[in-house]
């Protein structure tokens, strides 16, 4: 910089730009309005139809004020009954399919081929939306929470694994080897060794994962698979907002509901 | 620390008895919860379709493969509302999000007991709800089309956003936002000079972050009429076009893993 300090005197500070090279930042500027125009005109509102809409937007808005829990009770009892069932089971099955597939997901622990192999299995359950996962299963098993259970704990595997795996290879060596140093078994080690030092994440994790099931399962009737979607669908198809209303005040609800009791355990602990 | 005595020998233990019996009683509650559960899905499960699952899967297997390539000439546009979709929803979603997190974070909301809990309950509800429960609700109200499933990914995104902005927000450096107003700045000042430079970086990964996970959530949304990739595979689900199908889903399957790659890219330069 051959700036001086006497032409600086008198002339404001002006604050450094994010990106420093004058030409990629005016580049990525322009490229960046370029495509948010383009982007925008690509999207053909029909206002005429948005217009006629906020009329049963302001009903949906209003049906909040409302809910109706009463005349579908049984229809909402059932779906959520449903929705909760997968979520619990697929919940414990996916954490323990992924705990053997989050040792063998560490690189510290595992083998290179067992290593390319979990990761592989992660990769790929963490590619594929839940929602086309469950169409195939819908497909493949038929109707019903079967399709919804095994979607849910395949995407539980991805999840869980690679962030387990991720904390697994972070852990505190020294611990491990202390134990490996008593004459250990195998199993041994993992159990006194490894297993407490990540024992906190893991449970973090699966609460989080809990709460992440019963969102997901919510939707997953929506192609068939079972669980509060297939009556939220039914709802909206017949435009009975005040049921809509209803079920989604019950989501809200729950999810809260774990979220914080996930914030005391998680807090306890840690 | 407790010791069991067995035959005169002290064996060490990790847990005491009564510990150890409530750890049994906690694992035999989860273990009678789980079974309960399975035995409701066990009843609703057609147990024939799931003995036979082996042979359909083979079946569709067999008739998706080889994909029908030439079919990728009428992808071209779907994939380009996907995207649009997802970028636009995340900018509208960053716009919105962002003046709420201010509102939400402890230290810079203007009122602690009424507008605060206003911000908290829009970012709990609109991340409660699915992307597609919103599109849904969207397409139900605008009508179907690309425009509904924008809105529905940027109202799914206000609440992500915002929650990880406003944590950012509330573990900034308070010294650097005092020294801002020693200088005698005003209340927009501090804001801009001493609490957004702080949070920037985490601004720029939350919005790529979103970004990534737009792209994912946008390919799904044409199942329920709003528009991009999904509405091909809708169709081509309903006509058993197993070809098609396998073609879509390789489509979607990159279009992911370069979403991924880019964020992932950014992130790095970023951060």
């Amino acid at each position: 910089m051959s700036v001086t300090l006497e032409s600086q005197v008198g002339t404001p500070w002006k604050k450094p730009p994010f990106i420093q090279n004058s030409t990629i930042r005016w580049g990525l500027l322009i490229i960046a309005t370029v495509y948010f125009f383009m982007a925008l005109g690509s999207m053909d509102v029909n206002w005429e139809r948005v217009y006629f809409g906020l009329e049963r937007g302001r009903r949906f808005v209003a049906a909040f004020l409302h809910p109706d829990f009463g005349s579908r009770a049984s229809d909402i009892k059932e779906g959520m009954m449903e929705s909760v069932i997968m979520t619990v089971t697929s919940t414990v099955v996916g954490i323990t399919i992924s705990i053997p597939i989050a040792l063998g997901a560490a690189r510290n622990i595992a083998p290179l081929p067992v290593y390319l192999v979990c990761r592989f299995i992660i990769s790929i359950s963490r590619a594929l939306n839940e929602i086309i996962v469950a169409i195939l299963f819908v497909a493949i098993f038929g109707f019903g929470p079967l399709a919804g259970f095994l979607t849910l704990s395949f995407a539980t595997i991805g999840f869980l694994a690679k962030l387990l795996a991720e904390e697994i290879e972070d852990m505190n060596k020294v611990q491990a080897e202390a134990v490996k140093a008593t004459g250990s078994s195998w199993l041994q080690w993992i159990n006194f060794g490894v297993q407490p030092q990540i024992m906190p994440r893991l449970i973090g994790l699966s609460i989080y994962r809990l709460d992440i099931n019963f969102r997901e399962s919510a939707v997953l009737g929506l192609v068939g698979a079972g669980g509060i979607g297939a009556t939220l669908n039914t709802a909206f198809d017949r435009y009975e907002f005040d049921t809509v209303a209803a079920i989604l005040l019950i989501i809200i609800v729950v999810v809260m509901i774990l979220e914080y009791l996930s914030g005391i355990i998680r807090a306890r602990v840690q | 620390m407790p010791i069991n005595d067995k035959n005169g020998v002290k064996v060490w233990q990790v847990r005491d008895r009564n510990s150890q019996l409530i750890r049994w009683a906690m694992w035999m509650a989860a273990g009678i919860i789980f079974y309960v559960s399975w035995m409701k899905i066990s009843d609703q499960t057609t147990w024939f379709f799931v003995y036979d699952a082996p042979r359909i899967a083979a079946d569709i297997g067999g008739r998706a493969f080889p994909p029908r390539w030439s079919y990728i000439s009428q992808l071209g546009k779907p994939i380009w509302d996907t995207l649009n979709i997802a970028t636009l929803g995340t900018f509208f979603a960053l716009c919105m999000a962002v003046p709420i997190a201010f509102l939400a974070a402890r230290n810079t909301t203007p009122s602690k007991l009424f507008i605060r809990p206003i911000a908290l309950l829009i970012i709990v509800s609109t991340r409660s709800i699915n992307s597609l429960i919103w599109a849904l609700l969207l397409v139900s109200i605008i009508g179907p089309g690309v425009f509904a499933g924008m809105v529905a990914i940027s109202i799914r995104s206000i609440g992500f956003c915002a929650k990880l902005l406003y944590e950012a927000i509330e573990e900034i450096d308070e010294n650097q936002v005092e020294a801002i107003t020693a200088t005698g700045a005003t209340r927009w000042q501090t804001m801009v000079f001493g609490i957004v430079p702080q949070i920037l970086p985490a601004f720029a990964g939350i919005a790529v972050f979103r970004w990534d996970i737009n792209i994912r959530e946008s390919t799904v949304l044409g199942l329920v009429g709003a528009g991009g990739i999904g509405l091909q595979l809708q169709s081509s689900l309903n006509t058993l076009a197993w070809p098609q199908v396998s073609l879509i889903l390789a489509v979607i399957l990159v279009a992911v893993v370069i979403g991924e790659w880019v964020s992932a890219k950014v992130r790095g330069a970023i951060i």
